[in-house]
C-alpha cells in the first residue's frame, strides 16, 4: 500500500496570492494513497526541507510529491532532502503549481481547483515510481575550446595548466581574435599586440594544447565527459611539417591586391598569405578562391619558389575524430559594417569608417604604419567625428542593446588621434557615457579634460559628402538640442557589436540556446553565468554579449575553472531517466519484434542490436538495446515503438497513462 | 481601372498644376480618378498638435467615406495628406478602444480596410509597368529628386521605400530616360507651413536644399508634394535673397515630368502655373571617356 506525503509550497506570496494552499494540502489529504499532506511558506528553506524529512521517517512515506516552483528549480534541493531521510531520491517529484497555475490565472476557485488536479495526478503517478540508481559514466579529460581570441587563449592556457589536454579551433589562419588588431587598449593605453601575442606563443607552444588553425567544427554527438566532435581542417595547401614560414611565397604571390581581411580592407594581401606578422601559426594558406593557379590553372610560382618544397596544391580537408569530456565555446563577436547606416551613406563614403578600421589605422602595424590618414586619398584629417551608439541602443535598428564597448574605445580613439595629431579636432557625438569599470571614468575625463576631446550629447541626424568634406549634421542636446552641423575630414562610427557571422548555425550544432540578437544564452543570467543549458558546454567571452578585453579574460578563466572542476572526477553521475527495452524470461526473451524502428529514429545513435543464441551458438531472435551511456531520454524511440516494448524509467507509459486517467476520472 | 482618389484642399486650390498633371498622366494609363464623396480637411499639422481625437476623426470620415462608395484603394498625391490618413488608419487598427470611440464621433462605420497609396507608390504600380513604348520624349535632364519629410516616414507605418534614402522616384526618373542626381538632401525639412508664419526659417530651409541640387549640377528639382513645391518654387526669391544667389532651377510635380516625357503640352501638365519658369536645359553632353592613366598607388606593406 503507498504512503504518499504531499508538500503545498506557497513559495512567500507566488503561489499562495491566487491560489488556496491550505485548501489545496486538506483536499489531497483525503485521496486515497496520501498519508500526510501540509502546507509551508518556502518548502525549499531548512525548515521547510526539514518538514519533508521528518515526515518521511514518522509516516515511513513510500513517496513524496512536494507542489511548488518549476522542477528545473528545485528538483534536485528536493530530491536531496528525500535521499537524507532515507528515501530513495526518485520516487520524489515535483508537481509545478507556480509557472503553471498561480503565475498564469487570477486569484479564485477554479485557479485552487486546477492546482489540486495537478498535484492529484502527480500523485497518481508517484504510486508507481519506482527506486532508481544514478548512472555512473567516465569523464574524457580533454577540453575542446572554440575560437582563438582572447577568451578562448585565456580558456585554453588556464585548462592546460591544470594539466588536462586542451584542443583548440579557429577558423582563421591565425588566432588572436579582434584584440589582435587592436591599436591600444583602455584604460591603459598599453599595446595590444605587446600583451596577446605572449599568449598566443604560449598556446603554441603548450605541451598540453593542440592547435588547430583555419578548421571548423564539423559535428558534435555525445554528451558532457563524452563528447565525440568532428572536425573539419581547411586544405591550408601548404604542409606545415615543411614550411618554415620563410614568407618568400608571400613576397612573390602576383595577386597583391585582395583586401586584407585582418586589414578591414585597408590593407591589401597576396593570395597565398600570413593574416598578420605575429600570427600563430606564422605559416601561410592559400586563399583558393583568389589564387591564380586555383582560378585558371597557371601559376604555380609559389610552388616553384618554396625553398623547402612544402606548397601543396593538391592538399583536401581533412576531418579529425576526436573525443573531449567539455567544450568551451569562444567564439567572439562582430560590429556592423558602415553599410548598415542609411543616413550615414549606406557605407558609399571612403571616410566614414568603423571603429575596427580606426584601430588598423592607429595600429603602428597597420597599413599607415600608424599614422592618423583617411582612406580616400591618404590627408592627415584635421577634423574626425566619432559617432558613438552607432546602431546601438536603437530599436528602430533592431539593436535596443547596449554595445557595452564604445563608449571606451571611442574615448580611447579621440584619445590617440589627438596624441598623434596635436593640433586636430576630435568631436564625439554620444548618448550617455558608460564609462563602468576600474578606471574607466578616469580615462573618459582625460580624454575630454587633458586632450580635448569635444564631446557633444546628441545624436547624428545625416552624413553627407560636398566638396571632399564630410558634413556631419547633430544636435547638441545639452543646449536645447542646437542643431550642431561640423564639416569633418573623417568619421568613425563606433557600430554596435552583433553576434559573430555563423553563431546560430554554432549555437544548433551545439545545442546551446541562444537569444533573440544570436548571442549564446548563459544558464542563468546571475548564478551560472559562464554554463549553458547544455551539459559540459560552456561559454567565454563575446559570443555570450558584447563584453570588453578584461570581462572576456575573466569569464574565460571561469569557464575554465569550471572545465576544471568536471576533469577532477574520474566518473560522472548521470540522471537514469533512460529508456530500456523489456526483457522476460525465455522462449520470448522480450516483446520487442526486432524491427528497429527506433533504431532508425534514435537522434542519439544509443539503439544496439542484441542477439539472443542458443547453447550451439544458433540465432534466435534479435532484439533492440539501448546504450544506457548515449541515451538522454527524449522518448522518440517510446513513441515509435510499435510492440510497446520501451519504457523510460521514471516515464514509464503505465505512468503517464496513470496521470491522464487520474484527470479523467475526476470528470468522468 | 478604378481608382479612389483624395485630393485635399492643395488640389483644389495653390496646386491645381499638380491635379492637371495627376490627371493627364492617368488618363494616359486608363486609370480613372474617383473623388471621395462629401471629402473633409485632412486636419493637416494644426489639428494633431491641437487634439487627438480630431487628428483621428477627419481623416477617419475621409476612410469612411470611401469605404461607404465602395473604394478600397485611394490615391493621395498630397504628402500630408497621405501621411496623416495613414497614420490615422494604422492607430485605429491597433486601437479596437480608439477605434469604436472614433466611430462614435463620426456616427458612421469605419473598417480600416481601404489601401492607401501615394503618387509614388501609384507610378510604380501602375504606371511604370506600361510605360513600355509611351515615353515619346526622354527626360534628359540631371534631377534631383526632393521627397521632403512625410512622404516615406514613419516608416513603421507606411513600410515602403528607405526612410533614410528612398530611391522610388529616381527610379522613375531613369526609367523616363533622365538622370538622377545623387544628392544630400533627398528627406530634409523644406519648413513646410511655416511658409506663412515664419517665412524667413523656410528661405533657410528651402534655400539649403535648392543650393544643393543647384551646386550637384541638377537642371530640375522633382518633387511628390504639393508643400514641398511651394515651399522651393513660391519661396525662391525669399530663399535666393538668403542665400545671396539667383537660383532659377525649376521645380515641378514627379507626374508633370512624366508628362513631359509622354509628350503632353505644357498646359495639359500646368507647367505655366509655376513662379520659377520651367525652362529644362538638356543634360549636357558627357565628355568621351579619357582613359584613366595608370594610377600607381602606394600602399605600405604590412610587414614593415
Amino acid at each position: 500500500m503507498a504512503r504518499i506525503g504531499v508538500f503545498i509550497c506557497h513559495c512567500g506570496e507566488n503561489i499562495s496570492a491566487t491560489v488556496d494552499c491550505g485548501k489545496v494540502a486538506e483536499v489531497t489529504s483525503r485521496l486515497p494513497g496520501v498519508a500526510y499532506s501540509t502546507d509551508y511558506k518556502y518548502m525549499c528553506s531548512d525548515p521547510g526541507q526539514t518538514k519533508i524529512k521528518d515526515a518521511i521517517r514518522e509516516f515511513h512515506l513510500t513517496g513524496v510529491v512536494v507542489a511548488a516552483c518549476s522542477p528545473r528549480m528545485h528538483e534536485p534541493t528536493f530530491r536531496k532532502a528525500c535521499a537524507e531521510a532515507g528515501l530513495n531520491p526518485y520516487l520524489c517529484e515535483m508537481s509545478n503549481l507556480r509557472e503553471h497555475c498561480s503565475w498564469v490565472h487570477p486569484k479564485g476557485d477554479v485557479t485552487t481547483e486546477k492546482a489540486i488536479d495537478l498535484v492529484r495526478t502527480l500523485v497518481e503517478k508517484v504510486k508507481k515510481n519506482e527506486s532508481l540508481m544514478p548512472i555512473k559514466v567516465p569523464v574524457t579529460k580533454t577540453a575542446l575550446v572554440i575560437g582563438g581570441g582572447v577568451a578562448g587563449i585565456q580558456a585554453a592556457l588556464d585548462i592546460a595548466n591544470c594539466g588536462h589536454k586542451v584542443i583548440m579551433v579557429e577558423r582563421d589562419p591565425s588566432i588572436g581574435g579582434h584584440m589582435s588588431q587592436l591599436s591600444e587598449t583602455f584604460p591603459t593605453l598599453d599595446c595590444s599586440q605587446c600583451i596577446l601575442t605572449p599568449r598566443m606563443v604560449e598556446v603554441a607552444q603548450h605541451p598540453n594544447i593542440t592547435l588547430y588553425s583555419y578548421s571548423e567544427v564539423e559535428s558534435v554527438e555525445g554528451f558532457i565527459g563524452n563528447f565525440k566532435v568532428k572536425i573539419r581542417k581547411k586544405a591550408k595547401c601548404v604542409d606545415e611539417k615543411d614550411c618554415t614560414g620563410c614568407g618568400l611565397c608571400t613576397t612573390l604571390c602576383p595577386q597583391k591586391k585582395i583586401p586584407s581581411e585582418f586589414e578591414q580592407g585597408l590593407g591589401f594581401r597576396p593570395a597565398i598569405y600570413v593574416p598578420f606578422p605575429q600570427a600563430v601559426p606564422n605559416k601561410p594558406v592559400i586563399d583558393k578562391p583568389n589564387c591564380t593557379y586555383f582560378q585558371k590553372g597557371k601559376c604555380r610560382i609559389c610552388e616553384i619558389k618554396c625553398p623547402t618544397k612544402a606548397i601543396r596544391f593538391d592538399q583536401q580537408d581533412e576531418i579529425l575524430e576526436v573525443e573531449i569530456g567539455a567544450i568551451v565555446l569562444a567564439t567572439g563577436f562582430n560590429i556592423l559594417k558602415t553599410d548598415f547606416f542609411p543616413e550615414y551613406g549606406y557605407g558609399k563614403f571612403k571616410d566614414v569608417i568603423d571603429g575596427l578600421q580606426f584601430e588598423r589605422l592607429a595600429s603602428a602595424s597597420g597599413p599607415t604604419l600608424g599614422e592618423i590618414r583617411r582612406p580616400s586619398d591618404g590627408k592627415v584629417p584635421e577634423k574626425i567625428v566619432f559617432v558613438a551608439c552607432a546602431g546601438s541602443r536603437d530599436p528602430a535598428k533592431g539593436i535596443p542593446y547596449c554595445s557595452k564597448i564604445c563608449c571606451m574605445y571611442t574615448a580611447k580613439h579621440a584619445m590617440l588621434y589627438k596624441h598623434k595629431v596635436h593640433e586636430g579636432n576630435a568631436y564625439v557625438f554620444y548618448m550617455d557615457i558608460r564609462a563602468g569599470g576600474k578606471m574607466y571614468e578616469e580615462f573618459v575625463r582625460r580624454a575630454i579634460e587633458e586632450d580635448h576631446a569635444h564631446y557633444i550629447r546628441g545624436r547624428v541626424s545625416r552624413i553627407y559628402e560636398k566638396n571632399g568634406k564630410l558634413i556631419v549634421k547633430g544636435a547638441d542636446t545639452l543646449l536645447n538640442s542646437m542643431p550642431v552641423e561640423i564639416e569633418a575630414d573623417m568619421v568613425v562610427l563606433a557600430t554596435a557589436g552583433v553576434a559573430n557571422d555563423g553563431a546560430e548555425e554554432l549555437a544548433q550544432k551545439f545545442h546551446v540556446s541562444y537569444d533573440g540578437y544570436k548571442f549564446f544564452a548563459e544558464a542563468h543570467p546571475k548564478l551560472r553565468p559562464v554554463e549553458t543549458n547544455t551539459a559540459g558546454i560552456f561559454l567565454a567571452g563575446a559570443c555570450q554579449a558584447p563584453k570588453d578585453i578584461p570581462d572576456s579574460v575573466a569569464m574565460a578563466s571561469g569557464a575554465a575553472s569550471k572545465v576544471a572542476a568536471l576533469f577532477s572526477n574520474d566518473e560522472l553521475t548521470r540522471e537514469p531517466l533512460i529508456a530500456e527495452v523489456n526483457r522476460c524470461a525465455p522462449p520470448l526473451f522480450s516483446t520487442c519484434t526486432g524491427c528497429f524502428l527506433c533504431q532508425l529514429v534514435c537522434p542519439y545513435n544509443a539503439i544496439e542490436r542484441e542477439q539472443i543464441t542458443d547453447r550451439s551458438g544458433k540465432l534466435i531472435k534479435e532484439l533492440a538495446k539501448i546504450n544506457p551511456g548515449l541515451c538522454q531520454g527524449c522518448g522518440t524511440c517510446v513513441a515509435l515503438c510499435k510492440s510497446k516494448s520501451i519504457d523510460i524509467h521514471g516515464y514509464t507509459n503505465a505512468q503517464v497513462h496513470t496521470e491522464v486517467l487520474a484527470l479523467l476520472n475526476e470528470y468522468a | 481601372m478604378k481608382l479612389g482618389f483624395y485630393p485635399g484642399c492643395s488640389m483644389k486650390g495653390g496646386s491645381r498644376e499638380y491635379k492637371e498633371s495627376v490627371a493627364a498622366v492617368c488618363k494616359a494609363f486608363d486609370i480613372e480618378l474617383v473623388e471621395v464623396p462629401d471629402w473633409n480637411c485632412c486636419g493637416a499639422t494644426a489639428a494633431h498638435n491641437l487634439n487627438k481625437e480630431l487628428a483621428l476623426s477627419l481623416p477617419a470620415r475621409i476612410l469612411a467615406q470611401a469605404e461607404k462608395a465602395g473604394l478600397s484603394e485611394i490615391l493621395i498625391p498630397c504628402a500630408a495628406c497621405y501621411n496623416r490618413l495613414s497614420v490615422t488608419q494604422h492607430e485605429l487598427n491597433e486601437n479596437d478602444k480608439l477605434k469604436e470611440r472614433v466611430k462614435s464621433i463620426l456616427g458612421m462605420d469605419y473598417q480600416g480596410t481601404s489601401s492607401i497609396i501615394n503618387i509614388i507608390q501609384m507610378i510604380d504600380k501602375y504606371v511604370l509597368p506600361n510605360l513600355d513604348g509611351k515615353v515619346v520624349k526622354s527626360f534628359n535632364h540631371l534631377a534631383a529628386c526632393y521627397y521632403g519629410c512625410l512622404l516615406v516616414r514613419p516608416h513603421g507605418i507606411l513600410k515602403f521605400d528607405r526612410p533614410e534614402d528612398p530611391v522610388t522616384m529616381d527610379n522613375v526618373i531613369r526609367k523616363i530616360g533622365g538622370s538622377p542626381v545623387e544628392w544630400a538632401y533627398k528627406v530634409e525639412c523644406c519648413g513646410a507651413g511655416l511658409s506663412v508664419s515664419k517665412t524667413e526659417a523656410v528661405a533657410r530651409l528651402s534655400g539649403k536644399i535648392v543650393e544643393d541640387a543647384a551646386d550637384r549640377g541638377s537642371q530640375v528639382i522633382v518633387v511628390a508634394c504639393p508643400m514641398c513645391h511651394l515651399n522651393l518654387d513660391m519661396r525662391r526669391p525669399e530663399s535666393n535673397k538668403y542665400l545671396k544667389r539667383n537660383i532659377d532651377i525649376p521645380v515641378i510635380y514627379i507626374t508633370q515630368a512624366i508628362g513631359i516625357a509622354l509628350g503632353m503640352s505644357g498646359k495639359e501638365l500646368g507647367l505655366q502655373r509655376h513662379f520659377v519658369p520651367v525652362i529644362l536645359k538638356e543634360k549636357p553632353e558627357e565628355p568621351a571617356p579619357v582613359k584613366p592613366a595608370k594610377k600607381v598607388v602606394q600602399t605600405q606593406e604590412m610587414e614593415a
